[in-house]
Formats: structure tokens, C-alpha cells, sequence
């Protein structure tokens, strides 16, 4: 970006502090946790991508002719349970989230480094429990538990001097909201497993009809969980996305508080929600009116963030570096997503297309469309910050592209298939729906392109990338105002911080600014 | 499949399809209004505001509170309109209509099984006649179904355990074969769970009925079931039995022990049966004395016992009901 590039890469910082894999495994730095978490996470989503890629060449045909029904249900099981358990849930939290938070807040480290490194233990415990389900969630479930109880610790605590709540970035909010989800959900999803552990082993009845149990009750606490664990999911990509928002136009984000409370109010607003999962259930039709008004009270914030992002280009200096395609790509198929939603909340249209396609198209555009562009745009925007490296811009913006078609191609035509009627998770389907199905394959052939490019030219980069200035985009951050890539202790002096957050004076200040303060202490 | 008007929709073959389409078209028209929106924006925005040098750095502009509430306010406002028309539809589709001809559906893994009043059976195959009602009167013996006929635009979860029967309805209003789904995962054929509604116009029905080799009305069988079970050794006529008359009991309102007041309809019959310690009529001792036929008869069974405790009903006329779902 940057033609006469001087950079130079820092003698000593978090990657080079000390080698070997003890220093790795045994690491309490958050930075070094949030790469081993991309590790893990990466592994995983290629295993949920490769089970999506055999349920996509099965659904090629009416029949159910490539796998049997018995593997085919086990396949949709394990890409569901894969894809959000073990990559978007930690995702943007446990990789950006636990390298950015005590970066953007000035502070050394997380709350708890010990309690982050015993996280991504139990995470990678959990993993290895994937074949007993049960146990694997349960696990993962803490780990979620005790990365957001760090979050919410260190976000309370562990502010520089100067960085009141409202000059926290607002991936920081985002963050903040997405962890007391996790916090105050996660429990009553272990309880739910127990519960289920308790009637195998013990049969106790619960669930279980046989047993005298209700299976509404199941999906009543699943739901409870899974429905903010969508939030989960996408809180956090909506901070990213403020933050390329407001670098990539050099613009304060236009209505920062809104922004910021919408998070929260999302937060609060979607644990009172879970019943518009169970409008066909037989639950009464007065709680299914009641779900569905508050599920329209919890698309406003969403579509306030929206409008915001979309205020803040107004007059800014807008720029179309890679993030921002990514930015521009989740803002469009969110708002796909979102307004798919208000379908889905209306109690009359929900009977019809509930447990169809139409679902199924509508939570990908969410978590897909929405959570993975967010995630990916953030690695790329930070990836001078984490690597000490620049990816090859020409090659991540046709890559964007890509996965923009393909996500489209892939998800769009589920939305016609459901209205015609074809239910999800369906191993063999009428013939009257394979053309949509077809056309569907073909653009999961185009995003999977999509989706490898980046691994190819990340890993590439850090050896070859052109070394990375502290602050190359620039952004405003106090991420920014140290090398790239940071020392093991994030900051040779405490920053102290006097602007607003986005504030942006000039170039030089912005871009410079920490270095200048770093060797002239007395600021 | 046939297809409506509008491509991507299936037939309009019920008296709600029309209206269930009339909000979605709402929400299509909607949904492009507002992403064209965004999307115009941005892209006015991305070309208008392009960064043209590389030390470029806006001014600032401050936040219109003014224009922060009229954004929240004015999609609230729009959503409360579909919220209103979606709840409307819901009433719509899920009250029941007093006058309807009774179809019993047994939902198993994985099968739909169907008994007509008159004693005919289907199997993955439902035959109704064309403009009138029909109430479903539906049980599972496993795990939850779901019965979803697209282009009815209805669905409804059969959900399996005590004191529930799923009552649903539809009218057909134009003839043809439509598909039946299963639209809840329940087990390695899930997908095979369908089968075809056929709706006949009226002369076409009645033949199709007559054809049919009915081993005798479904109350009818109810009657030998409950003389074979020996319920009428205490459900007597007379009032001089152990248990409470069942004559004029369906649809009437039945004081419990506890002072509550139930409605005796098709779930209450249904629990009562399997589990008669779950509501006891006031003036009976506690605990009941009579045993459970859990077990003893399925769930194809059950709906015979209850035809026939309908059909010595009180002749009030059909039970009505607001909800698709189940007993308390």
C-alpha cells in the first residue's frame, strides 16, 4: 500500500520472544493463545466444510443415492455441530477477540492469561470428545464460559489511563456483549446436556415421552441457548465490521453510541426470543404472539447498526481495500439475512416455511454471510498486526469476490426451495426441486475456492508479505500504536489515551503518533 | 408440481395459501425496497466519497440524534404492521372450525397413517373432499412429526407423550395431488416420511369412499374396543357404574376434584385413557381406580376409543379450538 515501503520488522516481539513448542503450548501470552485458537479453528472449519461438501454432492440429485440416509443425518449433525460449536463461536472471539481486547484497551495481557491458556485446552479436549456429542459440547461450552468471563474482566479492569467506555473501539462492545451471552447462556445449555446425560444413564423421565418426559421441554432449553448463541456468533463480527467502517472511510462511526448499546441491547433482547424456533410446536398461541413481537423489537438494533455503518460513508474517504470489500459484503447479505428474519417472525408466513430451505438459507446468510465475511475481513485487517506481514492485496480482493458470488449462488436458490415447500435435512427430495439443488452445489464449488485462496496466501505471506508498517491502513486503535507485530508485553509504555475513538486528526498523527510517543515517553 | 402465478410458489390449493402469499409478496416487495436501499447507498457512497489521495482526511460529522430516532422508530413502526398481519394469519390458520369432517392421523416412524370417520384406512395417502373443512386429529407413537402440505401452507408438529393430540385443519379448494411432508427430523427415513394428499370434488369423494372396503365405521370399532376392554363395565350408561357416564361427555365441561374445570375434548379423552390419574372428576375417590391402558392399545386404538366416546357425545357440536395444540 505504501510504494516506498521502510518498514522494518521489530528485532523482538511476541513470535520470536522465545521458540520451541513448550513455549507454545505453555504460553499464558493472549496473542499466543489466539493463534493457537486460529489453528484449532481452522482445522475445524475445513472438517465442517468438507462434511457441507458431501451433503452438497448428495442434495446434486433427487435420490439419495452417494451416502445412506444413516450417514447423510450423521453428516448434517456433525457440519452443524462442527461449524458452530468449534469455528463460529470461538471464532472471532477466541482469535481476534483474545488478541485484540488487551491490545485495544492498552492493557498487557487478559485478566486471567492462565485461565485463557486452560480455555483453549478444554476447547481442544472437547474436540477430541466430538464422537460423544454430548461430552464435546459440554466441554466446549466451558471453555466459551471462561473466555467471556475474560473478556468481561479485563474490558472492566484493565483500561489504560484515559479509555473511559465510550473511547472503547466498538469491536470492544461488541466483544463485551457477545461474552455476557456467553456467561449468563452457556449454563443453561450444560444444564440441557446433563439433563440428557441424567435420562440415558439414570432414565429419569425428561424429554423422553417414553420415560414420561416432553421433548417441547428439549427444544424450549436448546432453543433458549442456541437462539442467543446466534448472537454469539454475530455480535462480534459486527464490531469488526465498525472497525473497517470507520478506517476504511477515516470517519468517526456515525452514531457511536447507538452502535455500542444496540450490541447490548441485542444482547439483553435476545434471550427473550427463543420461541419463535416453536411457532409450529403447539406452544400457546399467546406466547407465539409474544415471541413474535420480540422478535421484531430485537431486528431494530440490528437494523440501527446498519444504518449507521451505512451514515458514517457519507462524506468519509472511502477506500476499497480487502476488509472493506468484506465490510460491504456482510452488510449486504446481513441485511438479506435480517430482513429474511421478519419472514421468519411473522407467525402466519413462519408455519409455512419453518423447518423448510427457507430457514436454512436465512440462518446461513446470518452466520455465513454475516459471521464468516466479519471473521475473515478481520483477519485480513489485522493480519499486518498478527503477522508483522502484508498479504497480496490483488489476490484477497479477487478472493473476496469470490466468496461473495459463491456464498450467494450457494444460499440464495435454499430460499426458493423453501418456499416451494423441500424441508431441511432432507437426504432425498422430489424432483421438481433439483435445479435450485444444482445450482446450489455449483456455488459451494465457488465459495470452497473462496474460502481456500485465503488460507494459501496468508500462510504464504508471512514468509514472502512485505514487512508491515506499526500502522499501515492507518487506523486509529491503540492495536496500531505499537509494532507489528507487538512485543510480548503489547507496550513499551502504557499508552495513555485523550481522543475520542475513529478520531482522526491527520495522517501523519494517526500513523505515527505511537511510534513518536514511544520514543519520547512524556506525553 | 403444479405451480401458482408466481414462479417459486407452490399451488394455492387451500383456503389460506392466497393469504399466506398476499404478506409474503408484502415482505418480497419489502425486503428488495429496503436491500436496493442499502445497497444503492453504498455504492452511491463507495463511487461519490472514493478516497482521490492518500493523505485525504474527511471532515467530521456529528450525529443527528434526530435522525437516530426516526431510524429506529420508523422500522419499528413497519414491523409492528407485519407483526399484526403475521399474528392475524396465525389466528386464521390455527382456529379450528366448529363444522368439519374428522380425519385421525397416526404418525410413526416412518409413516403417516389415516382413519376416516367412516372406517377407511390410508396409508401415505390421503383422500378429502374439496371445499369443506377438515379437522385432523393427530397422534405420534414416537418421536415428534411433523405434518406439513406446502401447498396448503400448513404444518403442524405431532408431538408424542400424554394428554396431547395436535388438532389442525384445512379446506382444500382446488383438486389435485399435493405433497405431504414430514418437515421435523425424526430418524434415519425422515425424508421418506411423505406421502400425497389427494383432494376430490365431491362426487369423485363419495365414489372414492364407497370404493374403499370399510370393515365398518371408526366409532363402530370404538364400541367393540371398549366392550372388549371392558370400559363398560364401569362407564355405564346408567349412572350406577364406578366410573363417570361417558354419554354427552365429549364436548361438555367436566369439574375435577381439585375444583378445576376441563374441557372433555379429544386430548382429555386421550389422557384420561393413559393416564387416569392425571385429572380425576370431582365426586370419584383418589386415586382412581382405574388402571392405565398404556401399553395395552396403540395410539390408532386410542383414536377408535375416542371416536366412539365422540360420537355418544353430548351432540353440542364439535369442540372448538384455538390452538393447534395440546391439552394442559
Amino acid at each position: 500500500m505504501n510504494p516506498t515501503n521502510t518498514a522494518v520488522y521489530p528485532k523482538r516481539h511476541y513470535l520470536n520472544v522465545n521458540y520451541g513448542i513448550k513455549s507454545w503450548l505453555l504460553t499464558t501470552d493472549h496473542k499466543r493463545i489466539a493463534l493457537l485458537y486460529l489453528l484449532s479453528i481452522t482445522f475445524f472449519f475445513f472438517v465442517g466444510g468438507f462434511f457441507a461438501t458431501l451433503i452438497r454432492l448428495e442434495l446434486l440429485t433427487p435420490k439419495g443415492d452417494l451416502v445412506s440416509s444413516e450417514t447423510y443425518n450423521k453428516l448434517f449433525s456433525m457440519h452443524g455441530i462442527i461449524m458452530i460449536f468449534f469455528f463460529l463461536i470461538p471464532s472471532i472471539p477466541a482469535v481476534l477477540g483474545n488478541f485484540l481486547i488487551p491490545l485495544m484497551v492498552g492493557a498487557k495481557d487478559v485478566a486471567f492469561p492462565r485461565l485463557n491458556l486452560t480455555s483453549w485446552y478444554l476447547f481442544n479436549f472437547s474436540n477430541t470428545n466430538v464422537a460423544a456429542t454430548v461430552i464435546g459440547i459440554f466441554i466446549a461450552g466451558f471453555s466459551s464460559i471462561l473466555t467471556g468471563l475474560n473478556f468481561i474482566v479485563t474490558i472492566h479492569s484493565m483500561r489504560a489511563p484515559g479509555m473511559t467506555w465510550f473511547r472503547l473501539p466498538l469491536f470492544a462492545w461488541g466483544i463485551y456483549a457477545t461474552s455476557l451471552i456467553q456467561v449468563l447462556g452457556t449454563p443453561v445449555l450444560a444444564i440441557t446436556l446433563l439433563l440428557v446425560a441424567a435420562e440415558r444413564l439414570l432414565h429419569i423421565g425428561v424429554f423422553d415421552p417414553t420415560y414420561g418426559g416432553d421433548p417441547v421441554l428439549f427444544q424450549h432449553l436448546f432453543w433458549f441457548y442456541s437462539h442467543p448463541a446466534v448472537y454469539i456468533m454475530v455480535l462480534p463480527s459486527m464490531g469488526v465490521v465498525s472497525e473497517l467502517v470507520a478506517t476504511f472511510t477515516r470517519h468517526e462511526i456515525y452514531g457511536y453510541k447507538f452502535v455500542a448499546f444496540s450490541s447490548v441491547a441485542i444482547a439483553v433482547l435476545g434471550f427473550l426470543v427463543w420461541g419463535h424456533h416453536m411457532f409450529v410446536s403447539g406452544q400457546s398461541t399467546y406466547a407465539s404472539m409474544v415471541f413474535s413481537f420480540l422478535s421484531y423489537a430485537v431486528a431494530i438494533p440490528s437494523a440501527v447498526k446498519v444504518f449507521n455503518w451505512t451514515a458514517t460513508l457519507h462524506k468519509g474517504s472511502v477506500s476499497y481495500q480487502t476488509p472493506m470489500l468484506y465490510a460491504f459484503g456482510f452488510v449486504g447479505l446481513f441485511t438479506i439475512g435480517g430482513m429474511t428474519g421478519l419472514f421468519l417472525a411473522a407467525l402466519g408466513i413462519d408455519i409455512h416455511v419453518t423447518d423448510t430451505y427457507f430457514v436454512v438459507a436465512h440462518f446461513h446468510y446470518i452466520m455465513v454471510g454475516g459471521a464468516v465475511m466479519g471473521y475473515l475481513g478481520g483477519i485480513h485487517y489485522w493480519w499486518p498486526k498478527i503477522s508483522g506481514r502484508l498479504y497480496p492485496e490483488g489476490w484477497a480482493r479477487l478472493s473476496a469476490l469470490i466468496v461473495f458470488v459463491g456464498f450467494n449462488l450457494t444460499f440464495f436458490p435454499q430460499f426458493l426451495l423453501g418456499y416451494m415447500g423441500m424441508p431441511r435435512r432432507y437426504h432425498a427430495y422430489p424432483d421438481e426441486f433439483q435445479v435450485l439443488n444444482v445450482m446450489s452445489t455449483a456455488g459451494a464449488s465457488i465459495l470452497a475456492i473462496g474460502y481456500v485462496l485465503p488460507m494459501v496466501y496468508l500462510i504464504w505471506s508471512m514468509r514472502y508479505g512485505p514487512i508491515a508498517e506499526w500502522n499501515p491502513w492507518p487506523a486509529t486503535g491503540l492495536e496500531w500504536q505499537t509494532s507489528s507485530p507487538p512485543p510480548p508485553e503489547n507496550f513499551e509504555v502504557t499508552p495513555v489515551v485523550t481522543r475520542k475513538p475513529y478520531e482522526f486528526p491527520s495522517i501523519d498523527e494517526v500513523r505515527y503518533g505511537g511510534q513518536l510517543r514511544t520514543q519520547e515517553p512524556a506525553v | 408440481m403444479k405451480r401458482s402465478a408466481f414462479p417459486f410458489m407452490p399451488e394455492e390449493a387451500s383456503s389460506v395459501s392466497g393469504h399466506v402469499d398476499a404478506l409474503f409478496i408484502f415482505l418480497v416487495v419489502l425486503t428488495i425496497i429496503i436491500a436496493v436501499g442499502i445497497f444503492g447507498m453504498e455504492i452511491y457512497y463507495f463511487i461519490k466519497y472514493r478516497r482521490r489521495a492518500v493523505d485525504e482526511v474527511p471532515t467530521t460529522i456529528r450525529t443527528s440524534l434526530r435522525l437516530e430516532v426516526a431510524w429506529t422508530l420508523i422500522p419499528f413502526v413497519i414491523t409492528m404492521i407485519i407483526f399484526v398481519w403475521g399474528a392475524r394469519l396465525y389466528f386464521e390458520i390455527y382456529h379450528s372450525p366448529t363444522e368439519a369432517m374428522d380425519i385421525y392421523v397416526t404418525a410413526k416412524q416412518w409413516m403417516w397413517r389415516f382413519q376416516h370417520p367412516g372406517g377407511q384406512r390410508e396409508i401415505n395417502e390421503l383422500h378429502v373432499p374439496l371445499d369443506r373443512k377438515v379437522k385432523l386429529i393427530m397422534a405420534s407413537e414416537d418421536v415428534i412429526h411433523s405434518f406439513f402440505v406446502p401447498a396448503f401452507r400448513i404444518k403442524y408438529d405431532v408431538v408424542p407423550g400424554q394428554g396431547r393430540y395436535t388438532l389442525g385443519w384445512f379446506q382444500a379448494v382446488k383438486p389435485g395431488r399435493y405433497h405431504l411432508f414430514c418437515a421435523e427430523y425424526c430418524g434415519t427415513n425422515h425424508s421418506l416420511m411423505g406421502g400425497w394428499i389427494v383432494v376430490l370434488n365431491r362426487t369423485d369423494f363419495q365414489a372414492w369412499l364407497s370404493g374403499g372396503g370399510s370393515e365398518g365405521s371408526l366409532s363402530s370399532k370404538g364400541e367393540k374396543l371398549f366392550q372388549q376392554l371392558a370400559c363398560n363395565t364401569c362407564h355405564r350408561s346408567d349412572a350406577q357404574g364406578r366410573g363417570p357416564v361417558l354419554q354427552g361427555l365429549y364436548g361438555s365441561s367436566v369439574v375435577l376434584d381439585n375444583g378445576e374445570t376441563v374441557l372433555a375434548d379429544e386430548s382429555y379423552i386421550h389422557e384420561s385413557i393413559l393416564n387416569p390419574q392425571a385429572k380425576v372428576v370431582a365426586g370419584f375417590q383418589r386415586p382412581s381406580i382405574m388402571p392405565t391402558f398404556r401399553g395395552l392399545i396403540d395410539e390408532e386404538q386410542l383414536l377408535q376409543l375416542v371416536a366412539y366416546i365422540k360420537s355418544i357425545g353430548s351432540g353440542q357440536g364439535a369442540v372448538e379450538v384455538t390452538t393447534s395444540g395440546t391439552a394442559p
